[in-house]
């Protein structure tokens, strides 16, 4: 196999020291203490249960949720557009920014909006645009792209930071976190005041009530939302929930996901424009549902478990191999760690995003600590499965057909024992004529060598256990029987 | 009940009924052909409890490898000759816990289209058992009457940890070995980058992992680290080799049947 892009970027992130110790520490502080939540609340399993089973529900109707969540934002003065692509949202933001004029866009963080890829179409038409969230602001800044859902910034450290305020923005060079604070809000303060329209996710939308709810701890989303004349709010289109009830249940597990938050400091409750009784808020408030390949998700149920998802990024905290190769290393694909592994091959094309559906260990973390329980591993084995055989449904051509037929040469193995142990005769004899040290084969040569350039390997031994137990084992002197006697309590005094 | 903790051996098993049921060895491939030592070390085990034994003939591989890289046809033909293998068995304990989640856990999706087979699969992996699961769940022991002179550190296997939920049982088993000091290591539940053909298909992130590992595995102070699953310890055993470390690397198995004096 030759080295992939996935493979070469990983290779970069692991010998990047700086990013290890970052992501040590968030995944340590963050992963580690959301698995030691859910052990030491066992409690807390019924919240769980009870979210996963309102998106559940939800999913399964999701035409009635979104036509009552519609009707209740045009209700309040909203509009909302359904977008079935990237593009026809794109479309709808740029020729609105077009027709009211819009020089300059603040934007909150969206997931979303990196996801249908605003910020090109937004250059294309001239618009200037800004990103608010501290971390995004940052990744703006250093033309980059975000490496965490929740931390998008977390690949840089407060040195890289000074360097690049004071290169890009004329700051004062400082590596004083608060000074490089400060000196990001007063930049941002200026863009705020001055923009015409405000672009925002939307973590969730309440059927029953018409408003979109948008959780941050800087204070930037609100007020992204609320001082430019118009407010878009993106929206993948599994967001909504029924009512209030279920919208307090998803809170809460959102913030506790994305940071161990009883509650992020700020929680914005998007209700649409200024209305009689209501001055605050924009003079128009645009919701833009986006589909852009949840249906065809939604319809395969192998994966529509995922479209359950809040965007936490819990299991990126807890992800091994996230925290050895971080988050631009998915191919730099939108989502990353384990979430990112299932949707961006469902999203972009599984054989285009091969490596992140065969790049884990299926070690179970994410299922751990996800909390609704989403099932990233049977999914990931799932992709690998369309990825092994090919698959009409989802357009995957078989990756490779000469490890298939390895697989089915071992698999014919595996059912005759006879073939199972000549195997194993000529892989022993193989392995013998290897170099050896202390009893470890040092050098393999074929698929073995990827394992022997880092690590040593034992050899097959002399006699398999089969032949060990039909030899001497089943025929052994058994200690006395003094265990069948039935009368117990003695017993115990054996020795 | 109690009666049993009076006895040198800490155990309530010899007034268990289960202690009366025959144990038939799954004995997973990486134990047959490379660690039968490990397998070995069960039967020591097991002699010194008294529970009978069988090893059923034509035993392979449980077809983890397949499933894990996508196969799941191969995967389920796998399955179907261990089905047909072990369908007669009264319990089956094996040395390895992802071997036992696979038997468990996934031969059943893997027929969930046929529910007769589905059937059968569930039959046969409700009875199928981790050793150390097997020694404390359901034979009751605590103490396997070993002696083991040396520092041993433990590493929760993945699979075992997550999919059976066993983490209690290896380590009372250990902690009454005699002479021996458990010293836990600092993330010991976390993956140690074997993941199957992960390990061949993505050689650098695995040994970044396992680095990890093995660097928590050093800072313990252990001159010996043991856990329950050969493919994970393989993994470490590999790159200590290759780094010259002298730790050891033992099956729990090995530990338990034990008595150096």
């Amino acid at each position: 196999m030759s080295e992939s892009f996935y493979r070469e970027n990983a290779k970069k992130a692991i010998a990047d020291d700086k990013l290890q110790a970052a992501i040590n520490l968030i995944q340590d502080r963050f992963g580690t203490g959301l698995l030691n939540l859910w052990k030491e609340k066992p409690e807390m399993d019924e919240l769980r249960n009870r979210v996963k089973a309102a998106k559940d529900k939800n999913l399964k109707n999701l035409d009635i949720l979104l036509a009552k969540l519609a009707d209740s934002v045009e209700a309040r003065g909203g509009h909302v557009f359904f977008a079935e692509t990237a593009e026809e949202a794109r479309l709808y933001t740029i020729e609105l920014a077009k027709r009211r004029h819009v020089k300059m866009v603040v934007k909150g963080k969206s997931m979303l909006s990196a996801e249908i890829k605003i910020d090109q179409a937004l250059a294309d038409a001239g618009i200037e645009h800004w990103e608010t969230d501290l971390g995004e602001y940052l990744v703006q800044l250093d033309k980059d792209i975000p490496s965490h859902i929740i931390a998008p910034a977390v690949h840089m450290n407060r040195e890289h930071i000074g360097d690049l305020l004071a290169k890009r923005i004329g700051t004062p060079l400082s590596y004083d976190p608060p000074a490089l604070t400060l000196a990001a809000r007063k930049a941002l303060r200026r863009k705020f005041l001055k923009a015409d329209m405000g672009i925002t996710g939307c973590n969730i939308a309440v059927a029953e009530t018409g408003q979109v709810s948008l959780v941050s701890n800087e204070g930037n989303i609100r007020m992204t939302g609320t001082m430019p004349p118009i407010h878009v709010a993106l929206m993948g289109m599994e967001r909504v929930v029924a009512n209030m009830q279920e919208h307090k249940d998803m809170l809460q597990l959102l913030t506790l996901g994305a940071a161990m938050q009883k509650i992020s400091t700020y929680v914005s409750f998007n209700g649409g424009p200024v209305a009689e009784g209501c001055p605050d808020g924009p003079q128009e408030f645009h919701l833009i549902i986006i589909d852009n390949g949840r249906s065809k998700i939604l319809a395969d149920e192998t994966f529509s478990e995922i479209l359950s998802c809040i965007r936490c990024g819990a299991c990126l905290n807890v992800c091994p191999v996230y925290g050895k190769i971080g988050g631009h290393s998915y191919n730099r694909a939108t989502y990353s760690g384990p979430i990112g592994a299932v949707i961006e091959p469902l999203f972009n094309g599984i054989n285009a995003q091969a490596d992140l559906c065969k790049g884990e260990t299926l070690c179970g973390a994410c299922l751990k600590v996800c909390p609704v329980k989403n099932n990233i591993p049977r999914m990931l084995l799932a992709l690998r499965e369309k990825l092994a055989y090919g698959d009409e449904k989802w357009d995957v051509e078989q990756q490779n057909p000469l490890e298939e037929l390895a697989f089915r040469g071992v698999g014919e193995a595996m059912v005759s024992p006879r073939l199972w142990h000549t195997g194993e005769k000529v892989v022993r004899s193989i392995m013998k004529k290897k170099p050896h040290q202390n009893d470890m084969v040092t050098a393999m040569s074929g698929p073995g060598r990827a394992w022997t350039d880092d690590r040593d390997l034992p050899p097959i031994a002399e006699k398999s256990f089969a032949r060990l137990w039909k030899e001497k084992l089943q025929n052994r002197p058994l200690p006395a029987e003094k265990k069948e006697d039935n009368s117990g309590k003695d017993e115990g005094e054996e020795k | 009940m109690s009666a049993g903790s009076s006895g040198t051996f800490n155990n309530s098993f010899l007034f268990n009924p289960m202690a009366k049921r025959k144990v038939s060895l799954f004995i997973q491939c990486l134990v047959d052909s490379m660690f039968p030592h490990v397998g070995e070390a069960m039967v020591t085990v097991f002699d010194r409890l008294g529970i009978p034994l069988e090893y059923p003939p034509g035993q392979t591989c449980c077809g983890q490898p397949s499933f894990n890289a996508g196969y799941q046809k191969e995967a389920r033909k796998a399955a179907l000759h261990f089905i047909e293998l072990f369908e007669d068995s009264e319990d089956i304990v094996c040395p390895s816990g992802s071997c036992v989640s696979m038997v468990r856990h996934d031969y059943p999706e893997l027929f969930k289209d046929s529910p007769k087979m589905q059937e059968r699969a569930r039959a046969v992996g409700k009875r199928c058992y981790e050793f150390s699961e097997y020694l404390v769940d359901q034979l009751g022991v605590s103490d396997c009457g070993a002696t083991f002179r040396r520092k041993v550190t433990y590493h929760d296997s993945c699979h075992l940890y997550r999919n059976l939920g066993i983490d209690r049982q290896p380590r009372v088993l250990l902690n009454n070995v005699k002479e021996l000091e458990l010293i836990e290591m600092k993330d010991s539940t976390q993956c140690c980058g074997f993941g199957g053909t992960f390990s061949i298909n993505y050689p650098e992130i695995s040994t970044a992992l396992v680095d990890e590992k093995i660097k928590n595995i050093l800072a313990s102070g252990a001159d010996v680290v043991c856990g329950c699953d050969m493919s994970c310890l393989m993994n470490i055993k590999g790159r200590l080799s290759r780094l010259g470390e002298t730790v050891e690397v033992v099956h729990i198995a090995e530990i338990l049947a034990g008595s150096e004096k």
